[in-house]
């Protein structure tokens, strides 16, 4: 077993050796723009993207020629949406999305709003989950766009796509999704679901990092998007800038393997998600799962272990790199606003630790993890004043603490 | 982040954990922080008739810079007066454990704590002046305990 073991597949996933074997040779000898028109070197290279743009098509749906390469799902979320709220200010200047929403939807949101748009932010249940009657009720007919990811960075809740697209389509409303971590580990199709916009990076489909792609569909209804680059008019006009041959290969590759490989690895990584939460309740009591027990990520969990922090935790583990929504981990000292959204206590988001189980996940790995978190609470929880206060049945809420200033 | 070799040390091997009575009149007892916050500290000192605090012990919900910070604190306080206990600052242990800018509220809380458990000690002390019976009974009104 390697030291320490990766479950943090949904921060980034390892590059696939046979994406990195796909990759290499346009580094080397295959160097050419995609561009270039007038020349073996272009034409090689123009094959080459239009090969991933049918891999990227064929695992997602739609058409090859609907896919707009960026350099990863940020850009693509900048892209769709205010690539759509320029375009159609003329039919309005609403925009809807979620407050569990990557900061990559929730900034240029905030910045249209500052432009002067207008969002809502549908509440979500205690799984991170909108209500689609939430969703109807919130469409106006100024709406432009509605944008719900596909499934959840933090606690894997997956959201009903078919059902809200069918929604959008009916209201005349625009469905963008971001993907980024439901693309190649759930079933997509934007047709079936209705989808018009849906972003999508190469770094969470074991592919390269600092390659994307924002799928922008063509008929029933045409998307227009006003660009966020302006240049060469790449990428019909919507993203300028030479094409970065080796990451779309490589995008391409990881989408195809994903694509292949879905079905089994869904089994696969249910099953060793599902056997690590058996072990850590089997030897731990008071751990609470965050975000939905079926409708998540087959490889995402999301534990709060009661009465002992995150980061303290992850120090006590250091054969396990996960991550944590615990404050300490980040610079703001503010624990994790998805799970504030759906109504975890500040208390018990500072005790989470969030495992990502992938492709390279074994199940010796997964029974080591266990082993050693079991471990690790316990010995923490042995030190922690706050376990003894709950086994002393103390009410914590009735304790009036004396919070400092950080 | 990567952290110190004492806040490691500290962190794998923490010196002084556990519990005193806090209903004796010779402990006092501080808690510090808030779950909700992250941090939580309890810090307990068991002074004898000289002034000098002979035994100190903590618990700590927190990170491993939290724990760190505590266990320091109570190794630091023993052997000392009262007077000489309430001299810790939080710079010094910053620098002891050569903790990062975001990690200074650990020392802070840590400094509280000790000032907490100090202030309950003297407390106990003032109400055994007063009425020697109601001094035992003073400790339960330490705050978040």
């Amino acid at each position: 077993m390697k030291n320490p073991i990766y479950l943090d597949y949904q921060a980034t996933t390892p590059l696939d050796e046979r994406v990195l074997e796909a990759m290499l040779p346009y580094f080397r000898e295959k160097f050419g723009n995609s561009a270039s028109r007038n020349h073996a070197y272009g034409w090689e290279a123009e094959k080459a993207v239009d090969q991933a743009r049918a891999q990227v098509a064929g695992l997602v749906g739609g058409d090859a020629k609907e896919i707009v390469f960026t350099s990863g799902a940020t850009e693509a979320n900048n892209l769709a949406i205010k690539g759509v709220a320029e375009m159609y200010r003329e039919k309005g200047r609403h925009l809807i999305s979620a407050p569990t929403e990557h900061k990559a939807v929730l900034d240029p949101l905030k910045r249209l709003e500052q432009e002067g748009c207008e969002v809502t932010l549908l509440p979500v249940d205690r799984y991170g989950a909108i209500r689609l009657e939430e969703l109807a009720r919130a469409i106006r007919p100024d709406t432009v766009l509605v944008s719900l990811m596909a499934a959840n960075n933090e606690i894997g809740t997956l959201h009903p796509l078919a059902a809200i697209g069918k929604l959008c389509k009916e209201r005349g409303v625009l469905f963008h999704t971001d993907a980024t971590q439901g693309v190649g580990k759930i079933p997509l199709d934007v047709d079936a679901m209705g989808i018009d916009l849906l972003s999508l990076s190469g770094h969470k489909v074991y592919g390269p990092k600092g390659v994307g792609a924002l799928y922008v569909r063509r008929r029933n209804p045409r998307v227009r998007l006003s660009p966020q680059l302006d240049g060469g008019g790449h990428e019909r006009g919507m993203r300028s800038g030479t094409l970065n041959v080796p990451g779309i290969v490589g995008l391409g590759c990881a989408c195809a393997l994903a694509r292949a490989e879905l079905a089994s690895e869904t089994v696969r990584l249910t099953a060793l998600r599902e056997r690590l939460w058996s072990q850590l309740r089997a030897g731990l009591d008071e751990i609470h799962l965050n975000g939905h027990p079926t409708e998540r990520l087959p490889g995402n969990l999301n534990v709060s272990f009661a009465y002992v922090e995150g980061e303290g935790l992850m120090m006590g583990m250091s054969e396990l790199a996960v991550s944590s929504g615990s404050a300490c981990t980040s610079a703001s000292l503010e624990p994790s606003y998805v799970l504030k959204a759906i109504g975890v206590g500040d208390d018990l988001a500072h005790t989470s630790i969030r495992f990502g189980i992938g492709r390279f996940t074994t199940e010796a790995e997964v029974d080591f993890a266990a082993q050693r978190v079991v471990a690790a609470v316990q010995r923490l929880r042995a030190m922690s004043p706050l376990y003894e206060m709950a086994k002393e049945g103390i009410d914590m809420k009735s304790v009036k603490w004396s919070p400092t200033e950080h | 982040m990567a952290y110190s070799d004492k806040v490691l040390d500290h962190y794998n091997n923490p010196r002084n954990i556990g519990s005193l009575d806090k209903s004796a009149p010779d402990v006092g007892t501080g808690v510090v922080g808030a779950p909700e916050c992250g941090d939580v500290m309890r810090l307990q000192i068991k002074v004898n008739e000289k002034g000098v605090i002979e035994d100190a012990k903590f618990k700590t919900f927190g990170c491993g810079s939290a724990i760190a910070s505590s266990s320091l604190a109570t190794e630091w306080v023993k052997g000392r007066t009262v007077e000489q206990a309430l001299q810790i600052r939080n710079v010094d242990i910053v620098q002891e454990l050569a903790l990062p800018p975001v990690k200074v509220h650990c020392s802070v809380l840590a400094e509280d704590a000790i000032r907490a458990a100090l202030a309950d000690y003297q407390k106990k002390q003032q109400a055994a002046v007063a009425d020697p019976a109601a001094g035992a009974a003073a400790g339960e009104a330490t705050k978040a305990v």
